[in-house]
């Protein structure tokens, strides 16, 4: 008998434990990575106030911020979901400039920019699906097969292009314009389907059974196929995610800058940023577990140090320098995190 | 007296020139019931096993649920028939929550695929407190890497039974635990059969197998030279029993190896 009402008591305090841990305390819990990103993104850009204050406390930087850091978010979280399978894309930032030529040469054609934005999407989401058959059908590792995508793609587009730059100017003030990268007041509206995005991502990830499966998927993938986790689906649809995410983001880039341009070597730059986004934010490359909030606070983070940096009166060669240095720290805290 | 829940009727199995297996006859009672498979390596447990769970076809015999003949038998049907096979680690994706472990795959979702969480922590902590689960620290959201290995067991075990197998297999499962551990273990198995699921419970282990079985099967070299009730036999009778055993094993060997010589 005495040993059943300490079962009991034993129940007890589990019950108070798990109400302990529901609401805040579990919200930072869970999220202490990104959190600890967040930290440093607020104290930088203190930094940023108080050693220029004349242009950080100016709404203009944000506005410009606004309308590039969407995009960089857009293609950061599908991303998480790929990591997190214990997978990898690098052909991201290409397809995203093959969706974009896509989307512009059509556009140009005349073609609604409505159906031309579903179509740069269909083809964004073909290359996800080409991507993620090469590495669940034929087994290639998904580094290596998005290597290859990624020169295929940026050779096809230079070389159906031709490098001719297309200027997308005369969208401007369209509906389609104004729906996509229009202002609110001052508010640069990209920065709402930046928003949106995070919210589906979330949704996905943390509520979904897809999020569920993908976690399970690269946290032990003979179990989970053992359980009857559809392994080759839930893989092929990330890369699909993936895929969609750059038809986006490519429309958007387009809608920014208002041109199609291929310019050779800079789309890495971006590759290599919105991957660091993705790790600062606090997902490791071992699979199973990721974060979306913190990929969102990664791309922030990172947008504003670059920009931080040259405000701050530093020469843009050594922007690479902090971004590095940022990255580096911030990998450092995630780490001493896990050995607590 | 209902229907056996699974039979095999003369199996075998050989691998290449070895014979695995050679017209083992094998039965799980319709109603709920802790069977020990004893018995040394290379006896033949895991084969047998692995025909129950369908990923070794036999060569020959017959397998029976509910008194109904099985053709074909396969992992499918077996898993539709409600065999759940559980390994100890592999079975488990360390760094999801409990509640994500014990739904791997077959989720508690509503329209659109969202999963019901509220539901399965819920459920999770119902299970895990069914089969006594009663660690002060961990709750249905703690992941399952903080475990410990006899618990972690426990979350496997927790799983089959929410799914209503008829019959688990636990293969090894004290394995390289402390002996508390595997009287949780113990616990845990007592407990699902009181749900209504039946199990086989593979050990070296004489001592643990005797302590939560309801009937001892001892296989050697592919056939079962054993099989009595736990009422009808005292630990220390079946450690002899055992004894015997490998001594006739190892007369045998001598044999092989004079014949050879």
């Amino acid at each position: 008998m005495p040993d059943l009402k300490k079962k009991q008591n034993n129940l007890d305090r589990n019950q108070e434990f798990r109400r302990s841990r529901r609401g805040i305390t579990k919200f930072l819990d869970n999220n202490r990575r990104a959190l600890s990103v967040f930290i440093v993104f607020i104290i930088l850009m203190l930094l940023f106030i108080i050693k220029n204050p004349k242009i950080f406390l100016n709404r203009e930087i944000y506005e410009a911020i606004f309308r590039s850091l969407p995009i960089r978010i857009v293609l950061a979280l599908p991303l998480v979901f790929v990591i997190v399978s214990k997978e990898i894309d690098l052909s991201f930032v290409s397809n995203m400039t093959f969706s974009l030529w896509i989307f512009a040469a059509t556009v140009k054609a005349g073609w609604d920019p409505f159906l031309c934005m579903l179509l740069a999407i269909l083809a964004g989401a073909l290359i996800g699906l080409i991507n993620g058959m090469l590495v669940v059908r034929i087994g290639l590792q998904s580094i290596m097969a998005t290597i290859g995508m990624k020169f295929l793609l940026t050779g096809l587009v230079a070389g159906g292009s031709n490098i001719m730059p297309i200027p997308l100017t005369f969208l401007v003030d369209t509906p389609f314009y104004n729906t996509f990268a229009g202002k609110i007041g001052n508010f640069p509206v990209q920065m709402i389907w930046a928003v949106v995005a995070l919210v589906i991502a979330m949704l996905l990830f943390n509520y979904h059974k897809f999020g569920s499966d993908i976690s399970c998927v690269g946290d032990n993938l003979e179990s989970s196929r053992e359980m009857g986790i559809n392994v080759s689906t839930v893989k092929t649809l990330a890369f699909v995610y993936v895929g969609i995410a750059c038809g986006f983001a490519g429309v958007l880039s387009g809608l920014t800058y208002l041109s199609f341009y291929p310019k050779p070597g800079s789309p890495d730059e971006l590759m290599l940023a919105v991957l660091a986004s993705v790790f600062i934010g606090g997902t490791p490359t071992t699979g199973g577990v990721g974060t979306i909030f913190g990929a969102f606070i990664g791309a922030c983070t990172i947008r504003f140090v670059e920009t931080g940096i040259i405000e701050a009166g530093l020469t843009g060669f050594w922007t690479q320098f902090f971004e590095g240095l940022i990255i580096l720290l911030a990998l450092t805290s995630h780490k001493f995190h896990k050995s607590r | 007296m209902k229907n056996k829940f699974l039979e095999l009727k003369n199996i075998s199995k050989s691998f290449g020139k070895v014979s695995a297996l050679e017209r083992v006859n094998f039965y799980i009672k319709g109603e709920p019931e802790i069977v020990g498979l004893i018995g040394d390596n290379g006896a033949g447990k895991s084969t047998l096993i692995k025909i129950i769970s369908g990923i070794h076809t036999p060569d020959c015999g017959e397998i029976y649920i509910n008194g109904k003949r099985m053709e074909n038998w396969s992992v499918v049907k077996s898993r539709a028939s409600g065999v759940e096979t559980v390994y100890q680690d592999r079975a488990l994706a360390m760094q999801q929550t409990l509640a994500r472990n014990i739904f791997m795959g077959r989720e508690l979702t509503s329209i659109f695929g969202f999963v019901k969480s509220k539901l399965q922590f819920a459920e999770a902590d119902r299970l895990m407190r069914t089969i006594g689960f009663t660690s002060k620290v961990f709750a249905s959201d703690s992941a399952v890497v903080n475990l410990s290995g006899g618990e972690r067991q426990g979350v496997a075990i927790a799983r089959a039974l929410y799914f209503k197998a008829n019959l688990m297999i636990l293969d090894e499962p004290t394995t390289a635990l402390s002996l508390t551990e595997a009287q949780k273990i113990f616990d845990f198995i007592r407990q699902a059969r009181k749900g209504g699921s039946s199990c086989i419970f593979i050990t070296h282990n004489i001592y643990h197998a005797y302590d939560v079985s309801d009937r001892c099967v001892v296989l050697d070299r592919g056939k079962i030279v054993m099989e009595t009730d736990r009422e009808h036999t005292t630990v220390e009778q079946l450690v002899k029993d055992m004894q015997k055993i490998a001594q006739n094993n190892g007369k045998v060997r001598e044999g092989i190896n004079n014949a050879r010589s």
